[in-house]
């Protein structure tokens, strides 16, 4: 095998520079945490018993690794249209998580106001809600962003009668719109009120020059649903989801399980030992449903709660049944 | 007994319900269809603009729609469950009141999927349930269950027709169209009353008849677990599949108790309907209530002691929200059918129909109860501003498409009793010569 490597090497001078130009491409564009070769999920053994002859190619990594791909992957640079049928693939070796940290939260909504912008949405329409919890009376309030959480364990994928909705190998629950019949029964069944429905047409969703694909969610489809879906199309790229991206705070942290590392962009820590020492914890863990997204509970505030209702009149009307926004209302501070 | 001298008699006896079509029959019939074509164009508009027409939204995402697809599979499935029980157990009386009974079985397993159709999306994708099925889904196990007692019932409908198609098709001067002639002769399939053949279709009947009532509860019972296998707090009880197979025939009872009113009523079936026949369903009925207010009251019982944090939500919402509703559904719908049954003196024909109404509406109200206000207190608590977001009211689009459901039901039921005598000629021929041979036994013991 290794014999056989050195001796094409050897001979076929002009595949080597288009090898070398290949890899440094690849190089520009993976230098990241995230840096994938999507071309690395296909396997090689599968192939070859359904075709004779598949050209390989070798590509140098990032990280200084000559691999060996199939050369009919090799277009798909990480910026590619990830197709439905793809989409149903995780990103290979990697276990994505998300840590929110409640004690920076301020309700700032740069995180629903990105998400909504990247994902075409309305102003009601939030992947990523912004809640204001007081777990009993005594309890402080405090602000908690609400995505999806992408369960180990989720009851939507398995109620789905048609699989539109499918969780892959990297922790993503994933919605393909396009066989997606509809029934609802994954809203009822998601604990979290994590789902949204398209309830009518809108001009948006007959938008042809983009193509649909379930790791972007536009263009959405009427009478279908859609939901957070930790923007896969920027986890190929090795960037960072659009929440966790654009909050001023760095309350969110996304990173990968595998690795141990989870970022919020400014600073980087072992996801484990944020985890231990800060007490970490998931939403409703007694449900089963082993999310993906934990939290840091709301200890040593950086920002007092109030800061939160600098906000849309609108906006602050949500929280009305709030124990502690009636308090504030009775005191005449609202 | 001449036996075809007596399937003369009963045809001539019935043939005015086949033959003559009356003016406030063919009112009827128009305003039922006039029904149908407001829910017909109601549909339409669902269809093009699509659910924001109707008063669910991202939290109440089922409305009425499910509501009425429980109660019309429940009034099937107990439908089922009772002719089976008639015929397995060769209860006497059966005969006038059976054919109600499955043709109420099948119609109603007809219109009731029908309204599961309108919850869905995208109805253009329908195939893909079959197309890319995935077996683990609760929806995959409802659609297998509902299509094989669909088919089951329907052939069951079928077998017990068979003897009088052939007793309409050998009736030569029954003034009918030719074309209608032509259909009992296809559908008779040749059957000619021999004692094999009779014996045969007895037999395949029997049969039948059990295999119906394991299939209605399967099919009742995965419906009762498209809500309680959910992790929702107003759902996810141990008990619902058998809560369901009960509060399913309390109201398919009381639906049978009323459509034997209304067609004693209507084709003057005194002699066939008895007062009997209401005090065997009512005494039914009442033992039903009895264990449906004992099932309804468990299950909100152990919700208020245990007052978990998500069912007192519920219960606070239902107790509040919901208050009149409350005590209609579950105060009002059980123990006045109990009271009105309890008493003998109570048990007259009107009463005991009286007592079906409250109940089916009760039941319905129930239904209600248990799928809007659960899914108005989700475990993450609503946030919005937008009222429709936060409370289900349903639209007339809603109410409309309901009410063609149901028009559809009786406008069927109206067209196969003009097709086929309510009461089956057959079966009183049956009983008849049953009574004969018993009568000879006991001659023939006393000698």
């Amino acid at each position: 095998m290794g014999n056989k490597k050195t001796k094409e090497e050897g001979t076929n001078r002009r595949k080597f520079i288009k090898l070398g130009l290949i890899s440094s491409i690849t190089a520009v564009a993976g230098p990241s945490l995230f840096s994938n070769l999507t071309a690395q999920e296909e396997n090689p053994v599968s192939e070859n018993k359904n075709n004779d002859f598949v050209e390989k190619m070798r590509l140098l990594t990032p990280d200084g690794k000559i691999v060996e791909v199939d050369a009919t992957n090799i277009n798909k640079y990480p910026e590619a249209h990830i197709t439905p049928k793809e989409s149903r693939k995780g990103i290979p070796n990697r276990k994505f998580v998300m840590v929110i940290d409640l004690a920076k939260c301020k309700n700032a909504r740069n995180c629903v106001e990105e998400c909504q912008k990247a994902h075409q949405l309305d102003y009601n329409e939030e992947f990523m809600k912004i809640q204001l919890m007081q777990d009993n009376e005594e309890a402080s309030p405090y602000w908690f962003p609400k995505p999806c959480f992408h369960c180990d364990e989720p009851p939507c994928v398995t109620v789905c009668p048609t699989g539109a909705t499918f969780k892959r190998d990297d922790n993503i629950v994933l919605v393909d719109a396009d066989r997606c019949i509809g029934c609802k029964f994954c809203v009822t069944s998601c604990p979290y009120s994590a789902r949204i429905f398209n309830w009518g047409n809108k001009d948006k969703f007959d938008n042809t020059t983009i193509p649909y694909s379930p790791e972007t969610s536009i263009p959405a489809t009427e009478g279908t649903i859609m939901k957070c879906d930790f923007c896969p199309d920027l986890l190929r790229q090795g960037l960072l989801p659009h929440c966790a991206k654009s909050c001023p705070m760095g309350v969110i942290y996304f990173g990968d399980k595998n690795e141990d590392i989870v970022t919020n962009g400014e600073e980087t820590i072992r996801f484990s030992k944020l985890i231990k020492e800060r007490g970490g914890y998931r939403h409703l863990e007694h449900l089963g449903t082993k999310p993906n997204v934990y939290y840091l509970p709301a200890v040593n505030r950086q920002f007092p709660l109030e800061r939160g209702f600098d906000v849309d009149e609108d906006i602050i009307k949500r929280y009305k049944n709030v124990d502690y926004v009636k308090e504030l209302k009775e005191q005449g501070k609202i | 007994m001449d036996i075809t001298k007596r399937k003369r008699e009963l045809v001539k006896e019935f043939s005015p319900m086949l033959e003559k079509t009356s003016l406030l029959s063919i009112l009827w019939i128009a305003a039922l269809i006039a029904i149908i074509i407001v829910g017909l164009y109601a549909f339409y508009l669902q269809f093009i603009n699509g659910h924001k027409v109707t008063g669910m939204r991202d939290n109440v995402v089922w409305g009425i729609y499910i509501i009425n697809f429980i109660f019309f599979v429940g009034i099937s499935y107990s439908g089922a469950f009772i002719t089976g029980i008639l015929h397995f157990f060769k209860t006497q009386w059966k005969h006038s009141i059976a054919r109600i009974i499955k043709i109420i079985t099948v119609l109603s397993l007809i219109v009731g999927p029908i309204f599961i159709l309108l919850c869905i999306g995208r109805l253009d994708r329908l195939h893909y349930l079959f197309i890319y099925p995935r077996i683990q889904s609760p929806i995959t196990w409802d659609i297998i269950a509902i299509m094989t007692d669909l088919i089951g019932c329907f052939i069951y409908l079928y077998l017990t027709f068979i003897p009088d198609f052939a007793i309409l098709r050998d009736t030569t001067d029954l003034k009918v169209p030719k074309w209608q002639k032509k259909i009992y002769k296809i559908l008779a399939i040749g059957y000619q009353d021999t004692t094999s053949q009779r014996l045969r279709l007895h037999k395949i009947t029997q049969i039948m008849s059990v295999m119906i009532i394991a299939m209605a509860i399967v099919a009742y019972t995965v419906l009762a677990w498209i809500f309680s296998l959910t992790l929702q707090p107003g759902w996810n009880s141990t008990i619902f599949a058998p809560y369901f197979i009960i509060a399913g025939l309390y109201s398919g009872v009381g639906v049978i108790i009323i459509s034997m009113y209304i067609i004693r009523k209507a084709y003057k079936l005194e002699k066939y309907i008895k007062k009997i026949h209401f005090i065997g369903a009512g005494i039914i009925l009442l033992v039903i209530s009895l264990l449906f207010g004992y099932f309804t009251f468990s299950e909100y019982f152990s919700k208020w002691f245990s007052h978990k944090t998500n069912d007192q939500e519920l219960l606070d919402t239902l107790f509040s929200r919901y208050f009149w509703e409350f005590i209609l559904a579950n105060y009002v719908g059980v123990l006045v059918p109990i009271i009105i049954l309890f008493f003998k003196k109570l048990r007259t024909i009107k009463s005991i129909t009286f007592a079906a109404v409250i109940a089916v509406l009760g039941l319905w109200l129930n239904r209600y109860l248990i799928v809007i206000p659960t899914l108005e207190t989700p475990y993450i608590p609503i946030q919005d501003t937008r009222p429709e977001f936060i409370f289900y009211t349903a639209t007339w689009i809603e109410y409309a498409l309901s009410f063609a459901g149901i028009a559809a039901f009786l406008l069927l039921f109206t067209l196969i009793m003009k097709f086929v005598p309510i009461i089956p000629m057959s079966g009183i021929i049956d009983q008849e010569r049953d009574e004969e041979k018993g009568n000879k036994n006991k001659t023939e013991e006393v000698q």
